[in-house]
Order: C-alpha cells, then structure tokens, then sequence
C-alpha cells in the first residue's frame, strides 16, 4: 500500500486520478484508475485499509466542484465523485459513531470555515433536525415495485416488506365492481378494491397503493371469484411478504414499459416472480422465500433457534406447483458458521442481503487497481 | 379440483384417484327441522313434510329417502293417492306436486311427476282457490280441493286437468239445502272434505261455520246435511258410514247419526271433554270402532284454556280411560294405525273386519320429534322409534365418532342401554313398509354426541338408521338447582285433566354448566373421558353392574405460575360429597377440576398409559388416572390475553352490547336520514358541515363491507387457547431411544411437547409418571394449531393406543425416522424428528384465502383392488369445502364443496370418521351423513315390492278381487340417490338453509336470543291449522 502511495503522488497520467483522503489529523494520498473506479464497497475497503482502520464504522464524503461536501455511500455517488473530480478526488472521512450529519450540504465547506460559531454555540445546529444520510445497510426495503417488464402498463405489482410488528400493514378492502372488455363487450365483475389506508401505516407510508385500486392478485394468485373474506385471509396469510398486483385507480402515475428507472426503493426489479410467463396467469412460486416462515424451536435447553429447512427428498422433487419445497438457503442470517459468502438462489431477499454483505468483504477480492 | 389438474399429471394415479375418492352425501339421521306437514296413510309409510320444501318417507327400518321441491317452499299436506305408489304435496304457495316411487335398477326413487297450481276464473279473489283441504279419491283419478271460498275444486290426476263441471261450488250447495238451514251464513273456507267410507259416490264436506253436508257426486245432490251451532274444526266418519263426530273450535265434539231419511237438526251427543270452563279448538279427531265395541275417541286440543291453553295434547279416551299425553313441543299432526284397511273396508262392507278399526297404535309428528303410543298395551306406553331421534331433544354441542367397535364393548353399551329403555313398549315398530336392500353394515360405528344438558347419548351410526343405544348423564355427579321431585310431576289419581307427558325433547338445561364440550372414547379399553364447559374433566369406566361410589376430585390449577389474574366467568360446578348411585354402564371415578373453570376446549386420553390430558383457554394440564394423580400443568396463557382472563361471559355481553350498540346507531342514523331529506339535495356541502356527525353515519351506512389486512400480531387474544392435544410415541429427543410424548398445540400457533416417562406395568402403581418439556415450536404465522399427527417410518400415521396389542393394526415402523405433522387453519407442515427441521409444507390459506376448520386422518380402501389403501388427511375449510390432502407428501388430491359456507353451525359440527366418512349438522336435529370414500357407503337402497306380489302376502284384503285393492297396501319404499351420480336434477342437498328464516333463526341462537322466534312461530301456527284429516282413514 505504500508502495501505490509513493507512485501514486508522482503520477499524472490520463487514466489515472489522485486521491487526497483525510482521516482526522491525518492524510492519505493514492490514485485510481478513473475509467475504472470499481464499485463503493470495495473503495470504502481501501479507504479503511490505506488508513489502518479496518473494522471502524466510517462516513465519507467529498468535496465536489461547488466546494460542497458531500456524502459518498453507494455506486452512484462513487461514481459522481471519480467523474466530477478535477483534478483531485478530496475524501473526508468521519467515525461514524462521531459523525456530523450537519457537515454534509450545500454550503457546507464554505461553512465550515466559520467553525468558531460552531464551537462557541455547539447547541446551534443541533435543534435543528437533519436528515441523515446514512449507509445502505441501514436501509431496509418496505415495498418496491416489481416486474414491470412483465406486466401491463396498466398494472403494478407491489411487494410490501413487514419486518416485525411495529408498523402495521395499514390498509383495508372491500367489494366492488369494476369493468372489463370481454369478448361480449364491456361487463362489470364484481373486484376487490382498496377502501381505506390507515395513516401512519405501511402502505400509505410506501405511496404505492391508494383507495379504489382495484386488487388483481395476491402473490400471484388471482382474486377473481374469491370472496373478499378469501383474500383476506390470503393477505393476512402472506402477510410477511405481501405482493399485490392492483390496477391504481389513478392511471397517470403508472410505469413507462421498458425502463427499469421506477424503484422509489432502488431496486427495480426482482426476479422472486420471473416465473410466471402472463401476468394474469396465477404463478406459483416454487421456491417462495419464507423469511417469516422460520418457525422456532425451543428444545429443553431453553434456547430458541429457528427451524432449518430439511433438505428436500428426491420424491418431493415430483411435487405439484403448489407445495413450496423448503429449499435450503442461507438467507437467514442467524446461521453463523456458513457465513453470507452464498445466497444460490435467485431471490428477492438476497438482494435484500447483499446489501449487508460489504462490511466482510475483502479487499484482494477484485476490482479496483491500485496504482502505484 | 379443476385447478389441481394439471398437464402432466401421472395419469396412473388420476385413475387411482377414482378408485379412492367419490364425494356423497348419502343420508340424513336425526329429525326433520320444522317439519310442516306429517301424514300417514296405512301404507305403512310416514311421509314428512319440510318448511324448507323437503318430503321424506320413512317405512321399515333402512327404508328412507328424500325428495325436495324445486320451490323449495313449506310443505303444508301430504297425501298418498289410495292405493298408489303416489303422493300429493301442497305447499304454501298454494301450488300442488304429485310424486312417485319408481323402480330404477331393483331400487325405487321419488321424483316429482307435476305440479299444479289452482287457477280460479279470472278477477276471482285469490282466496277462491286457496286450497284447505284436499282429498284424493278412492278412484284413484280424481283429487278434490276445498278452498277458502267454499268452493271444492276437481281436479283429475295425474295430468292436474281442472273438470269444471264437477266444480262443486258453495252456491250449488246452498241452493240444495232445505230453506231453514239457508238462511245462516253457513258458506266459509271448507275445513273438512271425506269420501264415504264405503260408497265413493258420497263425499262429506265441512264447511267452517259449523254446516257439513253429505254430497252424491252422481246426482249433484244434499243428502244430508247437519247444522252445528260452534265453529267446526274436523270430522271423523265412522267407519261403517253411520255416525259422524265432528269437533268444535269451543273445546266440544258431537256425534251425528246418518241417515238419509230424517235430517237431525240436534247433535246426538255433545260432550266437551274438558269442560265446563273454556276450552281451545279441537283440531282434530278419530273416532274408532274395536272389536271389543268400546270405540276409541282420539283428539288433539280441547283443553281448558286457562290453566292449561299451552300444552300441546292429544287425548285418547277409551273404555272409561282417558290420558291427555303431553307434548313438549308443538303437534304438526298424528294419526291413528288400524287394523282394517280403509280400502278394503268397503268393497267388503259385509264383512266384520272391514267395519272394525281396531287402532293399535297412534303416530304423533310434534315439532320436535315422532311419538308412537302402544294403543293394544294397558298404559299405552310409547313405542321406541328406530329412526327420526330426536338428536336435539338437548342441544348437541359437541360430536365424537368411534369406528369398528369392538363385539365386547357394543354389545356392554348396548346392554347398559336396555336397561334405561325398559319402559318403552315391546311392540314392533308398526310403521314398517318397504325392504331395505342395503347390506349390513360392514362394520359397528358409535357417534357420541354430547348435548347441553350434561349428557352423552351413544347412537349406533353403522347403518342408515341413526338409533340410540344408551344414554350417559354426568349431572349426577354435580349438585344442581334442579329438584328431582319435579320430575315426577305429581301424577296422582285425581288429576285432571289427566296429562302424561311423553317424548323425550327437553331443550331446557338446568344449568349451562353442565355441557359437554369433549368426548374421548377408547373402544379398546371402555375408558371415556368427558369434558364440560365449567372446566369439569371426568374419567369414566364401564361397569355392567350398579355402583355406589365416591368420585375423587382433584384440581388442577392452569394459573400455576401466573399471579394477579381474576377469573370473572363462570364458577364450578360443585361436586355432589360422598358415594354417588351410579346405574350400570360408564360411571365415572375421578373428576378432574380445571381452574379457572374455563370450557375444556381439548381433550386426549392414552387408555394404555392410563393418562388424560385436558386443555382449556388458559393452559393444559395431564392427569395420571392410574394413581390418580396430576402429572404436570402447563400455562399458555399470553400476558396481554385479557379475554382468556376475563371467561367468556364478559366476552357475549361485550358482544351483545356491540351489537345494540350498531342497531341503535343504525335507527338513529335511519331517522336522520328520513330527517334530512326535506332539508336538501344529501351532498350539499353546508348541510355536511354543520352536521359532521350525522353525516358520519350517514356515511357508515353506506359505506360497504371492509376487511382490514393486518398481519397476525402475537399480542392477538386467545393464543394461550388449546386447540388440539396428541399422544404419541416417538423420538422426541434423540433418534436412537422412542418415548411417550405429549403434544399440545394453541389458538396462537405454539406446539409444545412433552417427553413422558411411563413407569413399566409392573411398578406402575408405584412409580409417578414424569414429565419433562422438550420442546416448543413457534410457528410464525400464528394460526391455530387444528391437529398434531405423527407418521412412522413409512410415514403411516402411529396407530392407536391398545390397537397394535389388540392386533387391529401393524405396529408402527421405529426403525426409520418419525416425522411431525402440523396442522394449523393457514398451513399443513411437516417437520423431521427429533431434530426438528421443516420438511414440506402447503400452504393452504395463502393459495386460496380458505381455512382449515377440521382435520381427520382416515383410511382409504379401492373399490377395485382390495388389499390397496392409503391413509390421507381429511379437511373441512370454512368456505365448505371437503379436501383430501396426501399424506405424507401433502399434495392435494380432490376437493368437494360439502357445506354452505354460510353454515357456520354445521362447520362447526363436522365430524370425520376413521374411513372417509362424515357427520355434520344441517339444522339443530339433523346429522347429513356424507363419504369420501367409494368404499364406505352407507345409504339407504330398498326394493319396492310389485303390487300383485304384495297382494298375496297381505291378509288383510285377501279376499279383495280388485286390482286397485290388490294395490292397497302397497309398500312403497325407496332409495335416497346420492348427490351427484344418480340424480341430475336438484342436487339433494338440504334445502334449509336456503331459508332466509332459518338462518336467522340459527344466528339468533348462537347468539343466545331467541326473542326472534317469534315470527316464524306465529306463522306456523296458522299453517298448523290448515291441516286436515281429510285422508284420515
């Protein structure tokens, strides 16, 4: 490493590009390869590693042309940052733990240099609440929308994540008629429709559902000829990991077909439903993921565990579309021996975990090259 | 089941899947729910009407079948045309079905042939041809119909042409009577309509306001004619056609002699049998010649209508006896079983036995239940009924079925149950036509069913015919408020009038307290446990002698570790001290207390470790009755259970309260609606603003039904109920060492299980059985855990206890790995043992939003190969459905829909049996009994003899040379079609709950109201009285 420090500082050929970073009292200086930054997880990996502070919880930020400071914490502003840097790339990096969420803003730079006011009046700035801009990990997704290259512009499938009980899913249904175009012209069938969003509640929360959508299916089974007592038994049953595909009342919000810029959440597609080829057609899922569906045990040694999923006998694998096959995955984190390094199947949840993953990863894995 | 057929399907077990499965509902046990028209011809075959449309016939024991209407309206007459296979119905829309038993592959079925409905000339009021009565002539073609209008009507049959020129109308009438009797009104509804008794040419008509006359249908012509002074209610004709008795609205009867010569203007005789105070109506009576030449006078009502207006009786007087029997519920109709035959009576006039009645028997239809009286007998004790038990006669609240009962055990019940039935008559069953065909019941089954009142009845379920073999009661072990010498009534001699109650429908409890809510029966054994609603646990044993012994008492107390709660239900029962007389049969000798006294709600006994185990809402509990002695308590109870604490009558009265709460809320914004409408259009902004509230309801009213999606958050009421206890031996702990275990699953889906140690059966007297929890397992989508099953190595689910020693069943696999099924309402899963991990799963509710409700394992047999069956799952969801589901892979295999999904009452009481097939309740007092197996069918199949083979082993008319008496005591019997295959028309499923009144009748129960009976009652008894003898024979 200190040999990329050393090179680094003389160098200043086109494809490379000098990094200035600042820990407290102390500076580091590398380059990086400016066509080919590599992603966050792995810059974040060398900033702790070039600083001698592996394990320590950090915030980064950089100065950009407006003399802002301003956060770097995913791919995106990464990249905004190598690409806006010129012709120097100035990293501050905070502890977490101490972190100043007020530093990071417009003006913030220009600010700072009125630091006195900040020492003298320290309550100052702390009535006034900011909005902190933290790291990924410390989100979670609630709800995204998905398949969108598979359904009708007309539809929306929402996935609503219930993590505990603190936040109810907050929404109600009733009986309704909507109209339809049949081959006899138009007729109305009885639907099922939202009727109410409890305020303060997920689904209001997630802006992706509104009264009088109608309900088409509920992960992926077709409420048509249900009762509404049916569906919401269905809903409740899914609770944990509910997808609804509705037709929102207000068509004018809807998705455009072929670009996968919707996600409120960042994540613009999951592929959990990629088994269904129609989107009316009721898709089972073969491998629905149950995170809620790790039952525990207590044996006499009075400790919970969650319940692993056997493996799967042979004879079970000629089973009908309907019964789930418990596949063995280490989604669920609390297995500790087999580490995260897995995640096989192609799920909604491992994107969920991914996330998570940076904080073991290794430097040497790959990706960006250090320069000398 | 469409959607579980796929593409690709192994088409091999598709056909195997025929050979296993067929859904039936095959027949109906129990009494007939508000049965609205009950007549008997002597064709030896009862024919009961329906307020929900339905007509069974019922003859000789296993002869039995059902049709329904298509309108599905009350049926309010029926009568068999004289000497046919043949019936009228008339419904209260006033339209008219005939019906006939036709033979079909060596059985017979009832179908509809017409219907008919009575069109008087046009403007007519509708009451011109509101039929009253209706009598079916002896020439079998013709059906007369007396109306509201005094008109009698002729109809010919069986096309229902109307022959107008045989109209009989009030006027022609009138204008044939002698002058004096003209001048009353005399022309009201016809209340009475008889054909001669010998002459077919002579019909006798009773008009309403008391005139009765004798019709020649040749020459259109009075020939006699009475004039009574009281409102006439019936007529009986004496069977020799000299003396009629008519009866009267004031509580009297009159006799009148016949003759054509002289005209009577005064009755013969008059007597009011309950007089001299006011009495009600007789409705109805027989007057009956007997070979000794004391005629028998049978009637319904007539007494003093003071002190005794509302029992519901029917007299026979006799010899200078006379009993007023006393009826506990409502009298639809009786009719009194003769000797002679009606028909052959008057061909033969010249013979002795045609003119004699000789009544040997009287058939009542109460509302609630079918008596027959021994009228040969001195006492006239009742005859015990075969068929139609009157389930109900406590409320059944809870159902439990044993299959394949051991010959040891049945024929000790069915000994004890003798005993208790000594007072009924020794005469046959005289209502006997028709052969059953079905063959004997492959097997002995007994349905417990549990009822309001404390006791257990114990029903033989093998065949078509549901009979009572013994009844078990638990109250005697409690003290109760009732007084014993109530009972006896005091039936002195001087008591007038002469009541003596009869039947055995007796829906009034002593105390709620006494319900039984569980039953488990070991039929190896002969060890039952019963389990009641004020926490009562008891263990019984069956003991061919009479006891008297003391019930130990032992209390187990589920709040063991939970301080500070108060139990704000019900309290115990108290316990009678000392040595109670227990009569032979199962007497109980431990008595084990739950506190809280909260209902049992689950309840397992192991006759071969000698253990019980009892839940409730608050924890469970196990019980050593070999040492007798408790094993351990364990409390479910969640902290934030506030209802579980509070006992479930705060939780009714919160309901009831709620749902004043919404009807006054309903009225009030009813009434400012009505308020508003003068004042402006009902959106108008102003009005919304200065009245937010109104508008607010305004606004509730019409806003449609809501179902708020939350998930299931533990903190939810009731998770500490248990639902569903289960012993098995198994590896609970290690795979190498098999224990007994106890497994207990909750209302919140929590499964614990406990590790067992039995002593060996040598100390085990001496040793304590020990307990020890394993483990517990928390499903996370905390539905209610319905039914635990453990599957051996091959995965058969583990036999019975005592079944492997009784050599009924292999013994289960111990050497391959145990698996743990779990059954809650959302979920089927099964886990591996002793290390529990989850196996496969269905995922039920999240699939199709339908809950399981029931879940039984039950043997499969192929109706080709015989040494081929499977053991599958059972279940009931609350939508109706009947599913089977495979075991132990969980796939789905058929689906049936069984029950309206509006039935609540009769998801609820759904039972399965051990081989496919399955009880529920379709109204209070009737089991459907349906199959899912093609093996196991249990439904009625008789042959309907041919009418000249009848003739020939018939007595009676021997000597009768024509053929439509040879056709006289035909014996019709018939076969119910099952379902679906045999009948396309209608599918036979009961149409009760089609009515709109029942199912409110039905909720108002379950909500514990009955004020809105009311309306249908009252409705009813104007149907009551419509009804007529006229076929009366």
């Amino acid at each position: 490493m200190n040999r990329g420090h050393r090179h680094g500082a003389g160098s200043g050929c086109l494809g490379t590009m000098e990094v200035k970073s600042k820990f407290g009292a102390e500076f580091r200086r590398f380059s990086l390869e400016r066509s080919k930054p590599g992603r966050f997880e792995e810059f974040y990996g060398l900033l702790q590693h070039v600083h001698k502070i592996p394990n320590v919880d950090v915030l980064v930020g950089y100065a950009d042309v407006h003399g802002d400071l301003l956060p770097i914490n995913n791919d995106d502003n990464y990249h905004k940052a190598v690409s806006t840097a010129n012709p120097l790339l100035r990293i501050f990096i905070q502890k977490k733990e101490e972190a100043d969420y007020s530093a990071f803003g417009t003006d913030t730079l220009i600010k700072k240099k009125n630091v006195l006011t900040n020492v003298l009046r320290p309550d100052n700035h702390r009535k006034k609440p900011h909005i902190v801009i933290s790291m990924p990990q410390d989100f979670r997704p609630v709800s995204s929308i998905i398949d969108v290259d598979i359904l009708p512009e007309t539809h929306r499938r929402v996935r609503l994540y219930k993590y505990g009980t603190e936040k109810p899913l907050g929404f109600y249904i009733r009986d309704g008629s909507s109209v339809r175009v049949t081959p006899h012209g138009l007729e109305k069938v009885p639907g099922i429709f939202i009727s109410r969003l409890v305020p303060g509640g997920l689904a209001q929360s997630t802006g992706l559902l509104a009264v009088n959508d109608e309900v088409l299916e509920v992960n992926g089974i077709e409420v048509s000829g249900k009762s509404l007592d049916q569906v919401t038994d269905m809903m409740i049953a899914n609770s944990r990991n509910l997808i609804i595909t509705v037709r929102p009342a207000n068509q004018r919000n809807n998705v455009v077909r072929n670009s996968r810029a919707s996600g409120s959440s960042g994540q613009s597609t999951d592929n959990s439903l990629l088994g269904c080829p129609q989107p009316m057609e009721p898709s089972f899922e073969p491998e629905d993921e149950d995170s809620d569906e790790d039952d525990v045990v207590i044996e006499d040694n009075g400790v919970p565990q969650q319940i692993p999923k056997a493996v799967p006998e042979a004879e079970s694998l000629e089973s009908l579309t309907q019964i789930e096959l418990s596949f063995e995955s280490g989604q669920n984190g609390l297995i500790p021996s087999r580490g995260l390094s897995l995640a096989p199947t192609a799920g909604g949840t491992d994107s969920e975990f991914e996330t998570r993953a940076p904080d073991q990863k290794l430097l040497e894995e790959d990706g960006t090259i250090i320069t000398l | 089941m469409r959607r579980f057929l796929r593409p690709g399907h192994d088409p091999a077990r598709e056909r195997l899947k025929r050979d296993l499965f067929q859904f039936n509902k095959t027949v109906e046990h129990g009494f007939p729910h508000q049965p609205s028209a009950g007549y008997s011809p002597s064709l030896h075959i009862l024919a009961i009407g329906t307020r929900s449309g339905a007509v069974k016939l019922y003859g000789a024991p296993g002869v039995e079948f059902m049709g329904l209407h298509r309108e599905n309206n009350a049926v309010m007459q029926i009568h068999f045309l004289p000497g046919q296979c043949q019936l009228v119905t008339l419904l209260d829309d006033n339209s008219l079905h005939l019906w006939s038993l036709k033979v079909k592959g060596g059985v017979s079925e009832l179908q509809e042939d017409g219907s008919f409905t009575l069109r008087g000339p046009p403007g007519a009021a509708p009451s011109a041809t509101q039929i009253t009565v209706a009598l079916p002539h002896s020439s079998r073609e013709l059906l007369y119909l007396g109306t509201e209008s005094g008109n009698v009507f002729v109809v010919q049959l069986p096309g229902f042409r109307t022959l107008e020129d045989q109209t009989i109308s009030s006027d022609a009438v009138l204008q044939r009577l002698p002058e004096e009797a003209r001048h009353r009104r005399v022309f009201e509804m016809v209340e009475a309509l008889q054909e001669h008794p010998q002459d077919p040419n002579q019909v006798l008509i009773g008009y309403s306001r008391g005139l009765v006359v004798i019709w020649d249908l040749q020459g259109s012509r009075v020939l006699c004619h009475f004039l009574s002074s009281q409102q006439l209610e019936n007529v009986s004709w004496q069977r020799d056609g000299r003396l009629i008795v008519t009866c009267h609205s004031d509580g009297s009867h009159c006799q009148w002699p016949v003759s054509s010569e002289t005209q009577q203007p005064e009755p013969l005789r008059t007597s009011m049998p309950y007089g001299p105070f006011p009495c009600k109506a007789i409705t109805k009576i027989f007057w009956l010649t007997t070979r000794q030449g004391l005629p028998f006078t049978i009637f319904q009502g007539g007494m003093p209508r003071a002190s005794y207006g509302d029992r519901h009786c029917i007299s026979v007087v006799h010899n200078g006896q006379q009993t007023a029997f006393d009826f506990t519920s409502r009298v639809i109709d009786f009719t009194v079983l003769a000797e002679a035959d009606p028909a052959a009576g008057r061909r033969v006039s010249g013979e002795l036995i045609g003119s004699l009645d000789n009544p040997y028997a009287l058939v009542v239809l109460a509302e609630e239940e079918l008596v027959v009286i021994d009228l040969q007998t001195a006492g006239w004790p009742p005859v015990q009924p075969p068929y139609l038990a009157s389930l109900h006669c406590s409320a059944i609240t809870c159902s439990h079925h044993v299959s394949n009962i051991p010959l040891k055990l049945w024929e000790r019940i069915i000994a004890a149950g003798g005993r208790q039935n000594a007072h009924f008559s020794t005469m046959e069953w005289p209502i006997n036509g028709g052969t059953s065909l079905a063959p004997p019941p492959p097997q002995r089954d007994l349905l417990l069913t549990g009822h309001e009142d404390g006791t257990v009845r114990f029903w033989d379920a093998s065949g078509v015919c549901l009979r009572l073999l013994y009844k078990l009661s638990t109250a005697r072990v409690f003290l109760t408020d009732t007084d014993p010498s109530e009972n006896l009534n005091a039936q002195g001699e001087d008591e007038w009038p002469p009541l003596r109650k009869v039947g055995s429908f007796d829906p009034y409890s002593d105390d709620p307290r006494l319900g039984i809510q569980k039953i488990f029966l070991c039929k190896y054994s002969g060890y039952l446990a019963v389990a009641g609603t004020a926490g009562q646990v008891l263990v019984l044993e069956l003991n061919d002698e009479a006891a008297e012994h003391a019930v130990e008492q032992v209390e187990a107390d589920l709040l063991q570790d939970q301080e500070g709660y108060r139990w704000k239900g019900h309290e115990r029962l108290a316990a009678r001290p000392g040595p109670v007389y227990f009569e032979p049969g199962f007497q109980p000798f431990v008595l084990v207390q739950c506190q809280p006294p909260a209902v049992v709600t689950s309840l397992a006994l192991h006759s071969e470790w000698r253990l019980v185990a009892f839940g409730t809402s608050h924890g469970f509990g196990l019980f050593d009755h070999q040492q007798r002695r408790q094993v351990f308590v364990k409390c479910t109870l969640h902290p934030s259970d506030q209802l579980a604490l509070e006992g479930p009558l705060s939780r009714v009265k919160s309901l009831k309260k709620s749902l004043r709460q919404s009807f006054r809320r309903m009225r009030r914004s009813r009434a400012s609606s009505r308020k508003r409408r003068p004042a402006g259009p009902p959106g108008e902004m102003q009005a919304a603003s200065t009245k937010p509230e109104r508008t607010g309801l305004q606004n509730m009213e019409l806003a449609p039904v809501q179902r708020k999606i939350e998930a299931r958050s533990a903190e939810d009421s009731f998770t500490g109920f248990v639902r569903t206890l289960y012993f098995a031996d198994t590896y609970l702990r290690d795979s190498s060492r098999h224990c007994p275990s106890l497994w207990a699953g909750t209302n919140g889906g929590t499964v614990y299980a406990f590790a067992l140690r039995v002593p060996p059966a040598e100390r085990r007297t001496d040793e304590p059985v020990r307990a020890e929890q394993a483990k517990e397992i928390q499903l996370m989508h905390r539905a209610p855990v319905v039914g635990i099953l453990v599957l051996d190595g091959h995965s058969v689910p583990l036999p019975e206890p005592l079944e492997v020693a009784h050599d009924l069943s292999k013994s289960p696999d111990m050497q391959g790995s145990h698996q743990l099924l779990v059954v809650s309402e959302e979920q089927f899963k099964v886990f591996t043992l002793p290390k529990v991990s989850a196996k496969l799963k269905l995922k039920l509710t999240a699939l199709e939003g339908s809950r399981v409700r029931r879940v039984g394992v039950a043997h499969f047999s192929s109706c080709r190969a015989e040494d081929h069956g499977e053991h599958h799952l059972a279940v009931l969801t609350n939508l109706g459905d009947i599913q089977v589901v495979s075991l132990p892979l969980l796939k789905p295999q058929v689906r049936y829909s069984c029950i309206r999904r509006e039935d609540v009452s009769g998801i609820a009481s759904c039972v399965f049996t051990k081989y496919g097939q399955g009880f529920y309740l379709i109204s209070p007092s009737e089991f459907e009994r349906f199959s899912l197996s093609t093996k196991w069918l249990v439904e009625p199949r008789c042959l309907v003899e041919s009418a000249k083979m009848k003739s020939h082993s018939c007595p009676s008319n021997g000597n009768g040379p024509g053929f439509e008496k040879a056709l006289g005591p035909t014996r019709n019997s018939g076969s119910q079609s099952d379902g679906e295959e045999k009948k396309p028309g209608p599918v036979m499923e009961h149409a009760l709950l089609n009515d709109e009144r029942v199912l409110k009748e039905i909720q108002s129960t379950l909500e514990g109201d009955r004020g809105s009976y009311g309306n249908w009652r009252s409705h009813r008894m104007a149907v009551g009285c419509n009804l007529s003898s006229g076929g009366a024979e």
